[in-house]
């Protein structure tokens, strides 16, 4: 394998602490050197001149829909990782809703065959409960060996206490994290937006925000008596922040993921019936925005994670109650993220790596990533946060353009991942 | 000035000239007086939901201005064969002038509006909106009351899923009047408040009702009420519209009802029989107001033929 010499850029390693400028030197896969720019002492096959551009730790993204096997009219796991690459993903943790579901080790190894022609790492979340049908648990201890990350039912929330119960206590033992999408569908219907005053408005059946952060509340209160690791998909609402800061309080292990559109949009987005904003969870209130916004800034949420879900225009261009649920997101994560947050004066570049890299490798515990010390995986997205740009959904890599972000101008643009060393795009 | 009206989607989206010039038109409208404005023009009726009462409406509407129409029940349709709304609107476009849509989803017209290129006219979605109504019963206000500014207007019931009491409380408002809804937490939350300027939440019937110039009564749609409780026996006896209740409006008031009504559940035989009552000249004014959203979307000369 060939040395790439990484010059003159930005180093952002939350992890190991630095924010400087280095040269950093890959090989064979792992990070050899960093120096003192102009100071590395390996000579490289290869140099990428990075002025003006930051070099982090490759981005992971803890939730992504990559449709196969399946459903390869939406996405395949190769145009899937395509997209995360485009968008500064080195590694994506695909959800098990596919068909057949992920639940047992046979899927979960097939998903990360070579074959499947994966641009970045793919790591599977396999399903918590066989079929997801939230009666039986899966084999966690297999589909751990099989390489799988963390355990979820997305989608099909797991309703019954019992099985929840069961679930965090294996998961702890097996040394997984439970991840739960937090929707109470007795009480949401499966209803396709939030319930409030754009709702009544539109005479459209509302999720009431007591669907989310109920179910929040109930994981955190039987992960507190289990012992194992709770981590929150998609948060939406400002109440289910509020239970994640009162279990922390009392030192539950509970984590929380937050989608850009839950911090960049709100329920009034769906106006128009407008199907390319309907997702679920829905977008929320102004003040819930203002809560996920808050929660990034103090801490309370860990990771920003795309729910990338992508869907065929036939399923899209419906009505908007026969809608199917979900956005794509993994190309312009990061440019939303730094609008919004890092270009708003939010937060800065070091925590916007922990939320993106940093935090994510270790909910799921992909170790040697996350990181660019000097062993770790090489790993790597550099990205030109001042960029301006808009984003061309007709020019996606991924199979579907379910999206609103289309024709958006955004602020950051990533210029080139690299993965195990080996540079998957490139816009240098 | 706004471009020519193209289609009827929702009340929202007019201002009060447009309301007016359509109310003014229907004026002169009369089924019993054909015309020729649309002669040769062809009008599909496309139902995705039952109804009589609106279908029959806009279709005597059209063939009284001389338009051919041509009745689409998704029933009987390739709709039931799986066909999306996009397809059956395409088809529909390239063999006739315009679509008159009923759609149980809130939204599919607004939805098919932008799929196709010829003017839809929204004869009631989901619990969205139901336009043609909303001007029927302003048309029917006004041939009691000199104008709408500053009347007392109750709406009683289900609002919660109720098209009607959306476009008129739009309406309503456009036009300057007090618009009160009534009802139990469940089939009116209170994020109606919102839904236009000037909207008012009054629980207590005897208090929404003091004083009124129209009470508008609203069926309870059980077929909607998917899970919520409603006690029949305690809704009756704190919304039936009752004599001694209409007593407490003003003396002039009228009774109106969207229909279907169902006598004994909202109101009393005496009520929706005696003579504040216009529900009846509500159908009849369906005709003529539908003459004149027809007339004004789809006739050549701007603001409607002459």
């Amino acid at each position: 394998m060939s040395t790439i010499l990484l010059k003159g850029g930005h180093l952002v390693d939350p992890a190991s602490g630095v924010d400087a400028l280095a040269d950093l030197v890959l090989r064979d896969g792992r990070v050899e050197e960093i120096a003192e720019p102009g100071k590395a002492k390996a000579t490289a096959d290869e140099t990428l001149n990075l002025k003006g551009l930051i070099v982090a730790p490759g981005f992971v993204d803890l939730h992504v829909h990559l449709r196969e096997p399946g459903q390869t009219h939406k996405e395949s796991i190769a145009s899937g990782t395509a997209a995360a690459a485009a968008g500064g993903f080195t590694s994506v943790c695909a959800m098990p809703n596919t068909r057949p579901i992920n639940d047992s080790p046979a899927v979960t190894r097939w998903m990360q065959d070579e074959e499947r022609g994966a641009l970045v790492n793919v790591f599977p979340i396999a399903a918590a409960t066989l079929g997801s049908l939230g009666e039986k648990l899966s084999d966690y201890r297999g589909l751990k060996r099989a390489g799988a990350v963390a355990l979820s039912d997305d989608g099909r929330p797991i309703l019954d206490d019992h099985i929840m119960r069961e679930a965090l206590a294996l998961a702890a033992k097996v040394g997984l994290p439970v991840i739960q999408h937090a929707e109470d569908t007795k009480i949401s219907h499966g209803n396709p937006m939030n319930e409030g005053v754009t709702s009544f408005k539109l005479g459209l059946r509302g999720q009431p925000a007591s669907s989310e952060w109920q179910m929040v509340e109930r994981d955190i209160r039987l992960a507190s008596q289990e012992g194992g690791r709770i981590h929150v998909a998609h948060v939406s609402t400002a109440r289910s922040l509020d239970m994640v800061r009162l279990g922390r309080s009392s030192s539950v292990n509970v984590t929380a993921e937050v989608t850009p559109h839950h911090f960049l949009f709100t329920e009034e987005a769906c106006s128009n019936y407008d199907t390319r904003y309907k997702m679920n969870p829905p977008l929320r209130s102004a003040a819930d925005r203002e809560a996920m916004i808050a929660g990034l800034i103090d801490g309370t949420i860990d990771a920003i994670a795309t729910d990338h879900a992508p869907h065929a225009l036939f399923e899209k261009e419906v009505e908007f109650d026969k809608a199917a649920f979900g956005i794509t997101g993994l190309e312009v994560a990061l440019a939303a993220a730094i609008t919004a947050l890092y270009q708003a004066k939010k937060i800065s570049l070091t925590r916007l790596v922990q939320l993106l890299s940093t935090n994510p490798a270790k909910i799921v515990g992909v170790t040697g990533r996350g990181t660019l010390a000097a062993g770790s995986v090489a790993d790597v997205t550099i990205f030109d946060p001042k960029k301006r740009w808009t984003y061309d959904l007709e020019k996606t890599r991924s199979r579907s353009r379910n999206c609103p972000y289309g024709g958006m101008q955004f602020y950051g643009k990533v210029r080139a991942t690299i993965v195990g060393g080996k540079v998957v795009f490139s816009e240098l | 000035m706004k471009a020519k009206l193209r289609s009827l989607l929702g009340i929202e989206p007019l201002d009060s000239r447009q309301i007016l010039e359509i109310l003014t038109l229907a004026r002169r409208m009369n089924p019993a007086r054909p015309r020729t404005t649309l002669r040769g023009r062809r009008i599909a009726l496309l139902f995705y939901e039952n109804s009589t009462r609106t279908r029959t409406s806009f279709e005597i509407a059209a063939k009284s201005l001389g338009a051919s129409t041509v009745v689409i029940h998704a029933t009987t349709a390739s709709i039931e064969k799986g066909e999306s709304l996009k397809d059956t609107g395409r088809t529909l476009q390239s063999i006739v002038d315009a679509i008159v849509m009923r759609h149980p989803s809130s939204g599919a017209p607004v939805l098919l509006s932008r799929l196709i290129d010829i003017p839809i006219i929204n004869a009631g979605d989901g619990m969205h909106a139901h336009p043609s109504q909303a001007l029927l019963d302003a048309f029917t206000i006004l041939n009691h009351k000199k104008t709408l500014k500053g009347l007392k207007i109750v709406t009683i019931g289900d609002i919660f899923h109720s098209r009607v009491a959306r476009s008129d409380a739009h309406l309503f408002s456009k036009l300057g009047a007090r618009v009160v809804f009534c009802g139990p937490d469940v089939l009116l939350p209170e994020s109606a408040l919102a839904l236009a300027p000037g909207v008012e939440i009054v629980r207590d019937m005897d208090e929404a009702i003091r004083g009124a110039d129209v009470v508008m009564m609203l069926r309870v749609q059980q077929e909607r009420l998917s899970g919520m409780q409603i006690n029949v026996d305690e809704y009756i006896r704190r919304y039936q519209l009752t004599p001694a209740k209409l007593k407490l409006a003003k003396k002039d008031a009228i009774v109106m009802h969207p229909g279907p009504m169902i006598r004994g559940m909202e109101m009393t035989d005496e009520v929706a029989d005696c003579g504040q009552s216009v529900v009846l000249e509500q159908v009849l004014n369906g005709v003529k107001v539908r003459m004149a959203i027809l007339a004004t979307l789809l006739g050549k000369k701007p603001g409607g033929a002459r």
